[in-house]
């Protein structure tokens, strides 16, 4: 062929042209634009749309935010250094009201010269999930984490120091009794007896235990009632202590909901559709209104620990049926596997089903977490006072009267952060457990 | 050589109920029950002696008495001489009322806003990530209390209206208000013969429908293909505009105008009711966004390419290939996303609108001191609404289901 073209062709070049660049429209920045703002007519007007939504939002916020006042001492002093800054009726934040009221927005009315207490408690906390949140750390440190509930709770409420001592006991009792009598009674006799000796101590010698060392070696620090709890410690307590509470209820009840035991599974289910069926603010009316009916006469117990209860028994359910996707999702054959290798249910559940069931179900658990922190807010309904209860405060004193976005902006930056952190977390997650080859 | 072994025929012993899995479960299953019953037992005698303590009984009495309060905003007649039961019914329309109102906003919002995250525009695609991400992760709460010191705080009071140079105009041709003290919307009058025109409207509907299953039928016979959209359209609006005039035009709407102190004659959607509307549509519309993008998503690009291989248009391609398998996805999560958005409609409490919670879980509580009643008849309100819902998604997870072998 090429033979008939050198007859044919007048000139057939012989050397290769020198690379050149590509042309502007088809290179960097101007191509990126084409692609992705003005690809056809359609995205073009998209695009200005949404540039003049953006300029009109930053034209309104963006100076009123950035030329906002911090230092002042009430709603009428900001205006007046706004008028001798920035001219009569400019139009700046007041974020004063921040900085005025700091302690409170983040402690409530909890007593200033103990904030070290809360914030402490903060870093420990910190320390204790970090080795369940990245397992590249040291292994030995899920000691400190099982021992943090005792040292948090200590350092938040504070008291005297054995109360938390002798529940911990509970569990080291516990373990004793399965150690030492599995032998004598028999495997089932033990895990039985390691359930109910505690659970005895707990119910009868707790009290008068921590109340005779309390009496014989007083240690301890000042005790700070739940009423004084407040702000963004309020909302951190009841969310964190929901979350641990509700994973392990709900991993419970989405297994009792797939049992084949009749009467566990429709516990489950009817306990499962009742706590979904109705809103979480009827809840708490309920633990605040209607739960001294269902106790004993004469018994009367923290408001704060009947809320967690509340929000704990109330994201268990939802978890319980995310856990349950995640369950029904696995192939049969898993389950099939676990018994034919002759694993009993709870080896099988606990070594096979469970750690895939919770790998597929992350990002709905994470959901439900951070569903749990935002619900919190609803707290200030039954008279605790979380943030947005602060809010409401700070704007019924004289001082602040009439001072709205600046508290709701810093509140919902708040909760933004740390509810994004956590689905960041979940997506991070996901991606390091993720097996399949792709 | 098989051989039938049959079991050791030894007795029943005792400790079969705990080693023997044949048995081991009904022994779990008895300790289990006479637990939950003792648990049971347990709290309704304390119910009994707490309520004979403070002597107070069970009854729903109550809800035949007169409440004495006043409900500002009612679907049906109240007045403060209705009883408790009357009360009570007005909330459950307004809760009924603000998720209704709600899931439809959501539902645009979602779906707008998900298939635009999914588009080829970044700039388009990075605002709605900033929306969805920004209301799904900010509590509910917050939001309702922001829109609703927007609207008390931000709006112009009815007197900005008055006068020559005044401060606040209506909008959208004079005829909507928006106050400080809710918007004004007209409201129409429904004239003699308008019963007429309604039937119209009802009537073109069916037609509608009568004549898709017809195209459709017929498209499947013959393959051709009629023109379902413009016909749909006409048959929509001709004939209830020609019957409008043809009656001598027996609806029409009657303006809000500004009397005294405050504007008269339309109909006023209070900032309560506002406030938690948008609220609630925008959180929720975030959630559905979401599951939008993650229905479109789930559809695996091989089914978009082989339906261009079959020839098919972009725009057909969407409807007839993967607009019906992404809603087998999309519908169950956006059925509770409903439900949320329906139990989330509690939160009225922040802005006093009165609806179910407020009524029967509130003020009549507060008034009789039937905390146990009232609260009962509202949880079995909500859980009633929620398994509804739940069990008419089950059956339509049923219909939909891939039917495999």
């Amino acid at each position: 062929m090429s033979e008939v073209h050198a007859q044919t062709v007048a000139y057939v070049r012989d050397t290769m042209i020198p690379q050149e660049a590509p042309p502007p429209t088809e290179a960097g920045a101007i191509k990126w634009l084409r692609e992705n703002l003005f690809s056809s007519w359609l995205n073009a007007i998209l695009t200005v749309v949404s540039l003049y939504v953006i300029y009109w939002v930053v034209s309104h916020v963006a100076g009123w935010m950035l030329f906002g006042i911090w230092d002042a001492g009430s709603l009428s002093e900001c205006r007046e250094v706004r008028d001798a800054t920035y001219g009569e009726g400019a139009s700046v934040a007041c974020w004063a009201v921040l900085t005025d009221r700091w302690d409170q927005l983040m402690f409530g009315f909890y007593p200033s010269e103990l904030y070290w207490r809360p914030v402490l408690a903060l870093v420990l906390f910190l320390v204790a999930i970090a080795p369940v949140l990245y397992d590249s750390l040291p292994r030995k440190m899920l000691w400190f984490t099982a021992a943090s509930p005792f040292v948090l709770f200590f350092l938040l409420w504070g008291g005297t120091i054995w109360g938390p001592l002798a529940v911990a006991a509970g569990f080291a009792i516990g373990w004793a009794v399965l150690r030492f009598a599995t032998p004598v009674i028999g495997d089932l006799g033990g895990i039985v007896a390691a359930f109910v000796v505690p659970i005895l101590y707990w119910f009868f010698a707790v009290g008068p235990i921590a109340g005779a060392l309390g009496n014989a070696i007083p240690i301890g620090i000042e005790f700070v009632p739940s009423d004084d709890f407040g702000g963004f410690m309020l909302a951190f307590v009841i969310g964190i202590a929901g979350i641990i509470l509700s994973l392990p209820l709900g991993i419970l009840l989405a297994l009792g909901r797939q049992s084949d035991l009749f009467i566990i599974n429709k516990f489950s289910v009817i306990f499962i559709e009742v706590i979904r069926g109705v809103p979480l603010i009827v809840w708490l009316f309920t633990a605040s209104l209607l739960l001294n009916y269902f106790l004993p006469p004469g018994t009367n117990f923290d408001l704060m620990l009947r809320v967690i209860i509340m929000v704990t028994l109330f994201s268990a359910a939802y978890l319980a049926e995310v856990v349950r996707g995640g369950l029904a999702a696995l192939p049969r054959g898993q389950y099939e596997g676990a018994d034919s290798l002759g694993l009993d249910y709870w080896q099988s559940m606990r070594l096979i089903i469970l750690p895939q069931a919770l790998k597929i179900s992350i990002p709905g658990i994470v959901s439900t977490f951070i569903g749990l922190f935002k619900d919190t807010t609803l707290v200030v309904f039954i008279g605790l006072l979380d943030p947005i209860g602060l809010s409401n405060a700070i704007r019924a004193t004289t001082d602040w009267n009439g001072i709205y976005w600046e508290l709701f902006i810093f509140i919902g930056l708040c909760f933004f952060v740390c509810c994004y952190a956590m689905s960041q977390y979940s997506q991070w997650l996901e991606r390091k457990l993720r097996t399949d080859h792709r | 050589m098989a051989t039938i072994t049959d079991p050791p025929s030894e007795g029943f012993r005792l400790s079969q109920l705990i080693y023997d899995t044949r048995y081991r479960s009904l022994t779990i299953q008895v300790v289990a029950s006479i637990f939950i019953m003792l648990g049971i037992a347990f709290l309704f005698m304390n119910v009994v002696t707490n309520l004979q303590a403070l002597g107070k009984d069970f009854d729903f009495g109550f809800l035949g008495n007169r409440a004495g309060y006043d409900i500002n905003q009612r679907l049906i007649e109240y007045s403060n001489n209705s009883t408790h039961g009357r009360a009570a019914m007005v909330g459950i329309l307004n809760t009924l009322l603000v998720a209704f109102l709600g899931c439809i906003v959501a539902t645009v919002l979602g779906i707008f806003a998900g298939v635009m995250r999914l588009s080829k525009n970044w700039l388009v695609a990075k605002l709605m990530a900033v929306y969805v991400e920004g209301f799904r992760n900010i509590p509910l709460l917050l939001w309702i209390l922001v829109i609703f010191a927007v609207m008390t705080e931000s709006a112009p009071q009815p007197r900005d209206f008055r006068g020559e140079d005044a401060s606040a105009s209506m909008i959208l041709f004079d005829s909507v208000a928006v106050t400080n003290r809710g918007i004004f919307v007209p409201a129409p009058i429904w004239g003699p013969n308008s019963g007429i025109l309604v039937a119209v409207f009802l009537l073109s509907l069916v037609a509608i429908w009568a004549f898709r299953r017809y195209a459709h039928k017929r498209q499947e016979e013959t393959g051709e293909i009629l023109p379902v959209f413009w016909i749909s359209l006409g048959l929509f609006f001709v004939p209830s505009i020609l019957a409008y005039f043809v009656l001598g035009q027996p609806v029409s709407l009657r303006y809000p105008e500004l009397a005294g102190f405050n504007f008269e004659g339309g109909i006023q959607l209070r900032n309560s009711l506002i406030a938690l509307w948008f609220a609630l549509s925008l959180y929720t519309g975030a959630f559905i966004a979401e599951i939008v993008r993650a229905g479109i998503l789930a559809i695996s690009k091989g089914q978009t390419e082989a339906a261009y291989a079959l020839g098919l248009r972009p725009n057909r391609t969407m409807s007839l290939v993967i607009l019906p398998q992404a809603l087998r996805v999309i519908i169950p999560p956006l059925i509770s996303q409903y439900l949320n958005l329906t139990k989330n409609s509690s939160l009225a409490i922040a802005v006093g609108y009165m609806d179910v919670r407020s009524t029967l879980g509130g003020i009549t509580i507060n008034q009789t001191g039937r905390e146990l009643e009232g609260m009962l008849l509202l949880g079995c309100f909500y859980l009633a609404t929620s398994l509804i819902i739940s069990g008419a998604m089950n059956v339509y997870n049923n219909s939909v289901k891939l039917k495999e072998r």
